[in-house]
């Protein structure tokens, strides 16, 4: 057992810690996609490798050697310095990677750089209305036509799809084709005639998501990432990097440290509300959970450094992670009582009035990215080896 | 960075593993759960070959010299297999109580025959720690004088006694006025007793402190800790298998949401705390400044956990999981015995805010 680093990393992290002390000024507030403030970030970031670090530099990257633990040194000092670690979004947080992956070395010239420097802005087209946790079952066509694809149908839950330039998208190309075989990965212009987009307010009200249509959309035939039909499996390649990235320990554990602190600033009556048992039990339980996530989390670390299998160890960490982190900021609410209520300007608002944004935002996480129910067939399915449900009759099916 | 188990102590777990596979099953626990309470010398003998009884005894006093978390970690096997011997007391506990508060001659004397399987200690250790009712004993003209509760091992050859001053004795079974009586228990696996205190001698470990009964206390959490981890994960392992062959409206019952979500979520609690055990098991003699903390979480956390495998695992097994004939309620109430034993999980998690400064 050996849980240090080792010394060079030290001196990595201490870097670290110094950038985030001199520069935490510069980074972005809100709504960084965009902003000039945001792409300024974006850039300091990739010059000091701290973001897109082994992205090699003909894309735009900063062309670092691949190395797991620089890795996670940088995500748990930009957590723990509660600042953003990139400016976001879907495209440099799904797009590059899967581009990365099965990209072309045209579509890798094209779109790599210019996502990476914030320029160009990326919404992702996978849930429709009738296509949730069963994501495959998606009808959203696309049919050729000549040289291009002709696609009609929708797409929900699509995140600044408002500020987006072009769309990741998930499209049935193939109708006769079993369902997961019949979908193309396509990569189009959000300014093509026939896109509509209409927001989609969550309870956060904050307008995060958005209802986007397509009526006629022409996309060139050669926007296509993979072959015809494959779209599900390059989908796939990266999905379980948004999972591992859902619910993060090092986060959670900031927002810990915090709500300590917070506890120790409330009172009800005369007491403190640390002074209170039962508080402060419920903040006991919810430690040693942080601390057995963390702990699984550099498990998961390790096991990946040292090439063993910790399967059902990242299995359990979008279920576990969001779950956490909604009852933290729970038990913040709590804490504070009916100051906690408070959301919008006022002199009781505690912590800019995240706690109630960041308790409905993780209930939304809880459901994203994969429900905890279907995490919960996947733990048991390809963790304990249960078989699948049974498929439904489609005649009886129909009935219902 | 290297956070895992080492080789040894993988390879220790196979072994015993292994051997309890073959030689305790649970038929072999069920007739020790149902005579009386002597040594299990089968099982011990077996254990005794493994050398794992010996595992932290100093080298010269004839153990193997490793470390809490190498002794910590096979607790995890006995839970596994609901292991009816003196495992916790006599080859975690004890040895390591004596090694940093003994005098030499009580090293020889105490620990030579822990490493060889001669002897058994069991621990006297509730009153140190969450005491109920008014027991404890006292040190009177060097004699001890009192009651100690939830005693371990009444068959054991001495017992380790924390007195109401945090001083640690050696008191043998044969000593005059020492009474003992049993408490029957749920846990027919770890039996324990009463002991009555009336003047009796006892071989008062010199160089006690508070803080090594506090280690001393951490290293029992941990290890209790791992025996549920144990029971745990084996009670989950029962789940599935079970569900797996047990048919239901003419389909396994593991094809059932219902039934597979209760066993993920079972999982999804067992798996990420062995990492938090590893750490607990790991600190204890490598990162002593967090050890305390560790071994507070651990305890209380796995309490939780285990609470919750052992009643959602018996459910899955439906009718048969509350009967005696599978078997299955040995893990439930190894599981209740880890939980209350040397602190429940409320008292803990008191403890754990008090080293954090967040209570007094």
């Amino acid at each position: 057992m050996d849980l240090s680093y080792g010394p060079q990393y030290d001196t990595y992290r201490q870097e670290i810690r110094d950038f985030i002390e001199k520069h935490r000024d510069q980074a972005p507030r809100n709504a960084p996609l965009k902003s000039d403030a945001g792409k300024r970030w974006q850039k300091l970031l990739i010059e000091h490798g701290y973001t897109a670090r082994t992205i090699p530099k003909e894309y735009g990257g900063h062309g670092g050697e691949p190395d797991l633990l620089k890795g996670r040194i940088i995500a748990e000092e930009f957590a723990r310095g509660q600042t953003p670690q990139d400016l976001g979004g879907q495209g440099i947080s799904m797009l590059v990677p899967t581009l990365l992956e099965l990209g072309t070395e045209e579509q890798k010239r094209q779109f790599i750089p210019p996502t990476l420097a914030g320029e160009m802005v990326w919404c992702q087209g996978y849930s429709e209305p009738n296509a949730g946790s069963d994501l495959a079952s998606l009808r959203t066509s696309g049919v050729l036509d000549g040289d291009e694809w002709v696609i009609n149908g929708s797409k929900i839950w699509t995140s600044t799809a408002h500020l987006a330039d072009w769309i990741f998208c998930l499209v049935r190309t193939e109708p006769d084709a079993p369902k997961h075989q019949g979908i193309s990965f396509l990569l189009f212009r959000m300014d093509t005639p026939g896109i509509e987009i209409r927001p989609l307010v969550d309870m956060t009200l904050a307008p995060n998501f958005n209802e986007v249509f397509f009526t006629d959309v022409r996309v060139p035939k050669d926007q296509i990432v993979g072959k015809r039909g494959e779209g599900w499996y390059v989908a796939n390649a990266i999905l379980g990097h948004e999972r591992d990235s859902l619910g993060d320990p090092n986060a959670t554990l900031a927002r810990m440290t915090r709500l300590i602190e917070l506890m120790k600033e409330e009172t009800v009556g005369n007491e403190r509300i640390i002074d209170n048992p039962i508080y402060r039990d419920r903040l006991m339980k919810i430690q040693a959970r942080v601390m057995t996530l963390r702990f699984n989390d550099l498990r998961v670390l390790s096991s990946r450094l040292n090439n063993t299998d910790t399967r059902l160890a990242r299995m359990i960490s979008k279920l576990q992670g969001t779950e956490l982190r909604h009852e933290l900021e729970g038990l913040a609410i709590d804490a504070m009582g009916e100051t906690g209520l408070m959301y919008g300007p006022s002199e009781f608002l505690r912590d800019g009035g995240s706690w109630q944004n960041q308790y409905m935002y993780f209930l939304g996480l809880i459901i994203g990215g994969g429900t905890s129910q279907i995490q919960k067939n996947i733990i048991s399915e390809r963790g304990l080896g249960m078989p699948k449900e049974p498929k439904v009759d489609q005649s009886a099916a129909k009935v219902n | 960075m290297d956070f895992g188990l080492s080789e040894l102590q993988l390879s220790m777990q196979e072994n015993v593993n292994r051997f309890l596979d073959d030689e305790a099953s649970l038929d072999r626990v069920r007739e020790f759960a149902t005579t009386d309470h002597s040594l299990a010398q089968d099982i011990w003998n077996g254990l005794v070959n493994l050398g794992v009884v010996g595992v932290l005894v100093p080298e010269e006093y004839g153990g193997l010299g490793l470390s809490a978390m190498d002794a910590v970690v096979i607790g995890e096997c006995l839970g596994s297999h609901v292991t009816p011997v003196p495992f916790l007391s006599t080859c975690v506990v004890a040895p390591r109580a004596i090694s940093l508060a003994g005098s030499d001659s009580q090293k020889n004397e105490y620990l030579s025959t822990i490493a060889d399987g001669r002897k058994t200690i069991g621990l006297a250790l509730s009153e140190a720690c969450a005491p109920r009712g008014k027991a404890g004993a006292t040190v009177r003209d060097g004699k001890l004088t009192g009651t100690a509760r939830f005693v371990s091992d009444p068959d054991a050859d001495f017992w380790l006694i924390a007195d109401r001053d945090a001083q640690l004795h050696v008191i043998a079974a044969g000593a005059p006025n020492l009474e003992i009586k049993v408490m029957p228990q749920i846990d027919r696996t770890r039996p324990l007793c009463e002991l009555t205190l009336s003047g009796t001698p006892c071989d008062p470990l010199p160089n006690s402190t508070s803080d090594i009964l506090q280690h001393v206390l951490d290293v029992a959490w941990t290890a209790l800790a791992f025996d549920t981890l144990g029971a745990s994960q084996s009670m989950l392992d029962q789940a599935v298998e079970y569900a797996m062959n047990r048919e239901q409206f003419n389909r396994v019952i593991a094809s059932f949401q219902a039934v597979k979500h209760m066993c993920a979520e079972m999982a999804a609690e067992i798996e990420p705390s062995r990492a938090l055990l590893w750490y607990a098991g790991f600190a204890l003699d490598d990162a002593p400044d967090e050890a305390h903390l560790h071994a507070c979480h651990a305890k209380a956390h796995l309490a939780e956990v285990g609470t919750f495998v052992a009643k959602t695992a018996t459910v899955v097994h439906g009718g048969m999981g509350f009967t005696d004939l599978l078997g299955l309620h040995y893990w439930f109430k190894r599981i209740g015995f880890n939980r209350q034993f040397l602190g429940g999980p409320e008292w803990l998690r008191e403890q754990a805010a008090i080293a954090q400064n967040l209570a007094a």
